[in-house]
């Protein structure tokens, strides 16, 4: 087993920087999810570390020592990529076996392990078959278990659920988290699904461009996120983001008073607040409502306020619910309330 | 479709009127000469000019598949093919493996490999031709006496006109791999580098597999293309040395019978016979080889 670590990594091509200037290190036998919109990069810095592409700056280790030049057969890292990359003209078998074989690994053992492999991933009733005629979720448990016959020290998955349907998603997710709590093998996770990261890694890191946004486990994340990007981008809906301003000692959006700065020095600010820290009453914030959206469990709300901006209230079962064009008020529960720097978007952390 | 509405029918008498030309000119020069080649095939030809042909039925066709020409015609075609085929598909392959990497300046090798495919044969005769010249060809350059030369030489003969169809078969053959690698999957290829694979293995257990669609459709159409070598031959050999049964390629046989030997009812039988090996083999190819053929999205 061993962590992996980028030192200041960048990849560049041509004009694009698809990484940029990375540093992050995996712990051994952690779970790390690589979260971010498509095209920031999570796939570049996944393919770095399987020698799948060169690092144009800075140096990726695993297990502690510099990989830069080893190639990717030696590295001992297997990956899982999001069109499985089956074997297409092999059986089931064949694919699990494939990397063992490589190792010339004698037969017995072969079987033994595929066998293992395929019984750990409920394949074994496959095991005759082409990929060709699997399902999607049987194709992603063959990619996961041609992954896992190997016994390598890190696991390298890149957006594996994506493919699946919303049910298979779910089961998977928690069969590729039970798997790796079970083997303890450091895995670099990469998605763009803010629910797959929150639900399966012991930390996330969020990118953006290119650049590390923030890293920390699920709950820090979302209570306290370091940009303005990192509490958009978590939570569905994300966090309310409202131009505000403090002002002798009170914070302001608008006219309304919505809490105490502290903290922040007088003068223009970003606020934010989740959706479920807001409700609606008689009295605070005023807005008009331009959309009601109907969860069942949970309705939200979503107000245009005096300056245009968008806020959106989640309400529970019970709450009353607002028509279209409803003039409401919005209370936002003053302890749950995130200052950022309006220009660069990072956390002003209040005194204590 | 099911015609039944008098707008159907009008639909219809439409797209026959607009087929009508192509039907036309297919009916003159390929339709009337393919069945009017199985008639010729019935009659004898006349010991002497002049005299009508007679109706001899199939006894033709039993002399002529008899006849040791016949024989030796077909060995030689064979010998031809096996030769021209594998040998194009390999050089194609490996040609478009070495200029698939992404180095700088490859696209200009890529030109340079695929010209031979619009380089016209009698050309390439030619150029062949004084390569392989007793006197100021290659050989002799090199200190070697060619005796007799290599084009008279009947061990050297066939090969060597199979040679000029290898490397104009080798532009196409390119191409048609050079396409073949570009639609491979590369998530397979990358998994297979991450899962250990060496050079060989790679190529052999991966790369070959993932592209056997590209390489049956090579051999089909390598196979009528030797088929169908003429013009080196008819350039090189030529009916200077008509005497040569080595390099009577099946296509060479019918146009001797013909021309040489002014008996059409012969290069009929012949023509058959080769439309027939072709029509077989094409048909035993696309049975029994797709079935082994891996699709990558199957
Ligand atoms: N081989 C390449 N050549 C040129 N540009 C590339 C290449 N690979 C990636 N890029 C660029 O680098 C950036 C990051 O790409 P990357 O594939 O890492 O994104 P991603 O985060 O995995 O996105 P997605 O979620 O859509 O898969 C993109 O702007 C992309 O266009
Ligand atoms: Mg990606």
């Amino acid at each position: 087993m061993a962590g992996v670590s980028f030192q200041r990594v960048s990849k560049r091509f041509d004009e694009t920087a698809a990484v940029d200037d990375l540093t992050l290190d995996v712990h051994d036998g952690e779970l790390l999810v690589l979260l971010g919109p498509s095209g920031c990069g999570k796939t570049t810095a996944l393919r770095m570390v399987a020698g799948l592409e060169d690092p144009t700056h800075g140096d990726v280790s695993i297990g502690g020592s510099v990989v830069n030049n080893v190639e990717p057969k030696d590295r001992d890292v297997a990956m899982v990529f999001q069109s499985y990359a089956l074997y297409p003209h092999m059986t089931i078998r064949r694919n699990i076996e494939f990397p063992l074989r490589q190792q010339r690994v004698s037969a017995e053992e072969r079987t033994r392990r595929s066998d293992e492999a395929a019984a750990t991933l409920g394949l074994t009733e496959l095991l005759e078959r082409k990929p060709g005629q699997l399902s999607g979720g049987q194709r992603q448990r063959v990619a996961l278990a041609r992954a896992i016959v190997r016994d390598p020290q890190v696991f390298l998955m890149d957006e594996p659920l994506s493919n699946l349907d919303a049910t298979l998603r779910i089961q998977t997710r928690a069969d590729i988290v039970a798997l790796q709590r079970r083997l303890g093998t450091t895995t670099l996770y990469v998605t763009h699904d803010q629910v797959e990261a929150m639900t399966m890694g012991h930390r996330i890191a969020v990118m953006r461009d290119g650049r590390l946004q923030q890293v920390a486990a699920p709950q820090e994340l979302y209570e306290r996120p370091a940009t303005t990007f990192v509490a958009s981008f978590l939570g569905s809906p994300g966090m309310n983001l409202v131009p505000a301003s403090a002002s002798g000692g009170e914070l302001r959006i608008g006219d309304a008073v919505v809490g105490a700065a502290s903290g922040s020095s007088d003068g223009p600010l970003t606020l934010g607040f989740r959706p479920e820290s807001a409700h609606l009453d008689v009295e605070g914030l005023n807005a008009e409502v331009v959309l009601v959206e109907q969860l069942g469990a949970e309705t939200h709300v979503i107000c245009k306020i005096g300056d245009g901006t968008k806020v959106v209230v989640r309400q529970g079962r019970d709450a009353v619910r607002p028509d279209l064009g409803d003039h409401v008020a919005i209370v936002v529960d003053a302890n749950s309330l995130h200052t950022f720097d309006p220009t660069s978007g990072v956390r002003i952390e209040p005194a204590q | 479709m099911k015609g039944g509405s008098p707008r159907r029918y009008r639909e219809w008498g439409l797209a026959y009127l607009m087929l009508l030309p192509a039907l036309v000119v297919f009916a003159v020069f390929t339709f009337y000469p393919f069945a009017r080649n199985f008639k010729l095939a019935l009659y004898q030809n006349p010991p002497f000019p002049g005299l009508p042909s007679r109706y001899v039925g199939l006894h033709q066709v039993g002399t002529v598949l008899s006849s040791t020409s016949f024989h030796q015609s077909l060995v030689s075609t064979f010998f031809y093919v096996l030769m021209v085929v594998p040998t194009g598909l390999l050089g194609g392959l490996l040609l478009a493996l070495a200029a698939h990497k992404a180095i700088r300046g490859m696209s200009i090798f890529r030109t340079v490999f695929s010209s031979t495919v619009v380089t016209s044969v009698a050309v390439a005769a030619v150029v062949f031709g004084t390569l392989m010249d007793p006197v100021v060809g290659l050989l002799p350059w090199l200190g070697i006496d060619p005796h007799p030369a290599i084009l008279q030489n009947p061990t050297w003969a066939l090969p060597a006109v199979a040679l000029i169809a290898v490397w104009q078969f080798l532009g196409l053959s390119f191409i048609i791999m050079t396409a073949g690698l570009q639609s491979l999957p590369d998530e397979v290829l990358e998994a297979a580098r991450l899962d250990g694979a060496g050079t060989w293995t790679m190529f052999w257990r991966v790369t070959v597999p993932l592209l056997s669609p590209t390489l049956f459709f090579g051999l089909v159409v390598g196979t009528i293309y030797a088929f169908q070598s003429f013009g080196q031959i008819d350039i090189l050999i030529g009916p200077q040395n008509s005497g040569f049964t080595h390099t009577n390629v099946l296509l060479y046989a019918v146009y001797q019978a013909l021309s040489i030997q002014n008996d059409p009812g012969m290069a009929a039988v012949l023509s058959i016979v080769l439309f027939v090996i072709l029509l077989v083999f094409t048909l035993i190819q696309l049975r029994f080889l797709e079935r082994r053929v891996t699709y990558a999205n199957a």
